[in-house]
Order: structure tokens, then sequence, then C-alpha cells
């Protein structure tokens, strides 16, 4: 077995990482069963627990440069009640912002039981001085922030450097403290379905509680196959070390139908325990708005009008 | 000897500036006036309509965003590709219709796309003829400007084929609304025809979009739908027409229906101004006076 964090470059492909083993990946098997995954019919009871599933996952995002104090904290009010009108919406997940907005957060979700979550080191790129990721890390950890995304080095990663990423990673998980890491892999830049799970099994080992698609700033990001490249490879990780890591999946959802899809390959591939909170994320800005107006076409029959539900 | 084998067109809805066949898949036979099949149309679901509106809502800003003399151009566009057509829809119409005589079928060709070149003409005047300068008790400009209302929501009526669902269109889009089209349930090939007329005619993806099917089932969630603006169920029937206004009170949409007048497809009478401020809202400012 080669090992990616052997200390020579190994002549054939690395099938392993710290001794967890590396599946390599069917590509078009995984597009298949993705696609298959998506064509699956839900009734209209299973819709509306979907729907609120869907809600019960999501980390309510904002990322934009523009982003105010005001803006967010009229995000923290919606991540708390959904919909002003109608009190048996859940709340959602988490909302995740800039770390220098995590204070504003931290304050407008105080005693609800929605998460402050945080990009840091160096978002999007990650590529900026280590020491300066890993206080951005501390930083908004300090600031009370539950859990922090953080960008995989994909420059040390697409060139090889593997231990690097590896101990990036590691030391990022140390900089958490008790929070939570996600580890952003920005699929779309990685090249591959091998590279996808290479980097999962990587991110895992190094210490992600959850590995996440993407960052949500580049052209391609989450689609099926790629959430059940990663699901896999989370079902891999459990079965080999018994680690459980969870999934987040961001960037490009959009739709209500999506994201049933999505429950659907995660359900189908991890099995029910990860359809919750702590196992499984939805990062989105626009997807609340299309949840809620289904769910209330559900309620009355009646399809909805955007004018009706917030700006994003 | 040599048989061709037929090439029959498939005749599919036309959605967002696409043909697209009915996401529930299903179709339904369409026969003639002599009571032979035509062809077997799209039967559209309610998820059609809704995408159809998704479309309508999507192209509704940047067409009414654009000038005035540009919609003209482009109605009068609609008319100049039809006339090129003229014998396809002649014979379409001729095939679709109870009995015309072939005479009455060129009339209603001929009849529509002058409909077109009419509605065109107004496209820089009606807000000069409908709204203007109010006098008031004060020292202000007040002056009130027809707006389009939005998406609008057309039920078209069954006979003869062509002219009433020219005759409801053209004064919507004149505007720049964008509008969602039952096509008639009868004779809806000829509505396609004129579809793809449309998609040739420089109209923007989105700002026509033809749904084939049946109207009992098509037209209550499209009155329904929260955004669909303003409806014209000239081709319900009392009792269709009944539920779908009760549908579109529930989401204050305005319902029009074409008058015993309007109705005389052919004439004059079906054609009016006040059809295009119909499916408008009347815009009012008030601005100080200098000394």
């Amino acid at each position: 077995m080669s090992d990616l964090l052997a200390a020579e470059p190994s002549t054939g492909v690395a099938d392993a990482v710290a001794g967890v083993r590396i599946t390599p990946v069917d590509a078009v098997g995984l597009e298949q069963r993705a696609a298959g995954l998506c064509t699956r019919s839900i009734k209209t009871s299973s819709k509306a627990a979907a729907l609120d599933l869907s809600i019960r996952v999501m980390d309510l995002t904002t990322l934009e440069g523009a982003d105010t104090p005001e803006r967010v904290q009229a995000l923290c009010a919606r991540a708390r009640r959904p919909d002003a009108a109608d009190s048996s919406v859940p709340s959602v997940a988490a909302v995740c912002v800039y770390p220098e907005l995590v204070p504003v957060a931290a304050e407008a979700l105080a005693d609800s039981p929605v998460a402050v979550a945080s990009v840091a080191g160096g978002f999007p790129a990650g590529l900026a001085p280590l020491e300066f990721r890993l206080g951005e890390i501390g930083w908004a950890v300090a600031a009370g922030a539950d859990e922090v995304d953080i960008v995989l080095n994909r420059s040390a990663f697409l060139s090889g450097r593997y231990q690097k990423a590896y101990d990036e990673i590691a030391a990022a998980k140390q900089a958490c403290g008790s929070a939570h890491l996600k580890v952003i892999l920005e699929t779309g830049e990685l090249g591959s379905y091998d590279q996808i799970r290479r980097a999962s099994m990587l991110a895992m080992v190094a210490g992600a509680d959850f590995i996440k698609t993407s960052t949500g700033k580049i052209g391609v990001a989450a689609t099926p196959p790629t959430a059940l490249c990663m699901a896999e490879a989370i079902r891999d990780m459990a079965e080999q070390t018994g680690k459980t890591v969870g999934l987040k999946l961001a960037g490009g959802i959009r739709t209500a139908k999506q994201a049933w899809h999505y429950l659907v390959i995660v359900g189908e591939t991890l099995g029910g325990g990860w359809l919750a909170p702590e196992r499984f994320r939805l990062g989105a800005s626009s997807l609340l708005n299309d949840v809620l107006m289904q769910r209330s076409k559900l309620g009355d029959g009646r399809y909805q009008r955007r004018e009706d539900y917030s700006v994003d | 000897m040599s048989s061709r084998l037929s090439v029959n067109k498939t005749y599919k809805q036309f959605v967002g500036g696409a043909f697209e066949r009915s996401e529930s898949g299903r179709s339904y036979p369409v026969s003639g006036a002599g009571g032979q099949l035509l062809a077997h149309a799209v039967q559209g679901s309610r998820k059609d309509v809704r995408d159809g509106v998704a479309a309508a809502r999507s192209a509704q800003t940047g067409w009414a965003a654009r000038t005035a003399y540009n919609r003209a151009q482009i109605l009068y566009r609609v008319a100049e590709v039809m006339e090129s057509r003229r014998d396809e829809f002649c014979a379409e119409v001729l095939r679709a219709g109870d009995g015309q005589s072939e005479e009455a079928a060129a009339k209603e060709v001929a009849g529509a796309i002058d409909r077109w070149v009419w509605y065109a003409g107004w496209a820089d005047k009606f807000a000069t003829v409908l709204g203007g300068a109010n006098p008031v008790a004060g020292p202000y400009f007040n002056l009130s400007v027809p707006e389009p209302t939005g998406v609008v929501g057309i039920v078209a009526a069954d006979e003869p084929p062509l002219i009433p669902l020219v005759s409801r269109l053209a004064p919507v889009i004149v505007s720049g609304n964008t509008a969602v089209v039952l096509a008639s349930e009868r004779c809806p090939l000829v509505a396609i025809t004129l579809a793809e007329t449309l998609a040739l005619s420089d109209v923007p993806g989105g700002v026509v979009n033809i749904i084939t099917g049946r109207r009992d089932e098509l037209a209550p969630p499209l009155a329904g739908h929260g955004a669909v603006d303003a409806l014209d169920l000239s081709g319900c029937g009392p009792d269709l027409g009944a539920d779908a206004a009760r549908q579109a009170a529930a989401t204050i949409t305005r319902v029009v229906s074409a008058s015993a007048a309007e109705r005389q497809w052919a004439e004059e009478a079906a054609q009016s101004p006040y059809l295009i401020d119909a499916f408008c809202e009347t815009k009012t400012v008030w601005h100080p006076k200098g000394r």
C-alpha cells in the first residue's frame, strides 16, 4: 500500500492516507447512481417531512463583501423563525458569516438553538500565510463561532504536497478547540472524482468534523455526483475507522427539489442517522424562500409568488 | 418507384422560448374538421403551467424595460413572419376549423396578421392616449402613466382557431406584460405554429408561453397562481369561468373576459386601445411646480 503521506513520492497512485484505504471511484457508475437517485418520486406526506428537514439542516449563509451588521441581524431573525406568519416552521441549523460579523450573529442568536458558523482560514482561496489563517480561526472561535468552515489548501493538494495540506487541517482543528471544523474541498477545482475521494479521506483523517463541497465562489458547486462521491467516502471512513464525519453541501442549491434530491442521496448512502443537523448540512442563501414557498403550496394548493417572501 | 415515409411535426408546448413536451409526459389526440386525426398535442399539467408562469415572471422586467419603439418593431416583425408563412397558416386553420371555407380561412389569417400590425402601431401611443396630465387644485404637475401589470394568464377561445388568440395576446404583450396562454383545447395546433413564428420574430423567450391541454385541468391552477397578476378568461365557459374567477379572487388577480362585441373576432370591434388599458396599472405622479 502506498500512502499519500509517505516521505518519498511513490511511483504508483497512492491508495491510502495515514493507513486508511482510499477506494478508487467508478465515475460512470457514480454518475448513473446519482442520476437515478435524483429521479426518485416523493409522495406528498414525505415531501412535507423533507421540506421541514431541509430547513432544520440548513446553514443560512451570507458571504458577500457588502454584508452589513444589519443584514446579518435580519438573517439571524429569519434563521430563528424562517416564516414570520407560521410558527410551525422549524429554525435552521446555523447562520454562516464572515469572521468580522461573528460577534453580531452571536449576539443576535444568543439563547437560540441556531449555531453560529464562520468561514475562516483565508476563505475562499485559503492561501493566506498559515499563521494568519490559524489566527483568524482562533479569533472567530473566541468571538463566538460554534462552527468554523475552512478551505482545503488546493495549491498544496493539487501539487502533491499532501503532507502540507494534512498538517494545515490538523493545525486548524487544534485552533478550533471545541468548535466544529468543516473543511471545504472546493470540488469544482479538484478535477476528478478520484481526486474528490482522495481529498475527502485526507480531510477526514486530518481531523475534519464535516467535509463540505464548495465555497460557492466559483462556477461549479455542489452536484449530485460529487455529493454521492463524498457520502461514499464518509461511509468508507466510518467502516474503516468507526469515525463519523458529517457532510455539508453548498453552492448552487436554490430549489426545494434539489434539496430533497440531496436528502435522498445522503439517506440512501449513509442511512437515516445522517439525516440530522449533527451530521448533514445544506449551505444556501436563496434556498430557504423556495422551501417556504413549496411548504405553503403543500398547505393550500396554490403556487406562491416570490414577491411575498423576503429579499435574499 | 419511391414512396416516402410521412414526416409529421410534433406539436410541443412553448415555454421560456423553447419547445418542450409536458413534464407529465402526456399527450392527447386532436382531430380536424372531418373528425380525422391531425396530430397528438401535448397534454400539459399544472406543473407546466407553473413553469410557464416562472418563465413569464423572469422575462417580464426585461420586456417592460424595452423601449415602446422596440416592442412595436417586434410586434410588427411577428406580422411579417406570419405573412411569409401565410399559406401554412391558412392550411392549418382550414384543417382545424369547423368546416370553414378556404376563403374564410384566408380572411381569418389576414385578419390575424393585420391585428399584430394594428397593435404594433399602438406600442408608442397608448401611454399618451390613456395617460396624461391631470388638472389638480394645487401647484403640482399631476401625471398619469399606464404601466404593464405583470404576468397575464390568457385562456384562449376555441373558435375560430387563430384570430381569437391573436386578438387577446397582442394587447397584453404590447404594453410590456408577459403572457401564459392556455391554447384552445380543440384547436391547439395552430397556436403552436403561431409560437414558432413568435420564436423567429425577436420576441424574447418567456414573453409568450403557450401551454396545450385540458382547459378544466389547467385554468384553475393558472388562475390561482400567486404570481399571475391578471387573467383573460375569454375561453372559459360559465362554470369554469366562475371557478377560475374564484381562484383568482383569492390571490387578488384582475379578471377580464371578451365582451359580445369583442367576440366578433374578425371585426374592428375586437380591437381596442382600452384592451391594452385593461392589462395596465395607472401610476400617478405628483410633482411640485417651480416658480
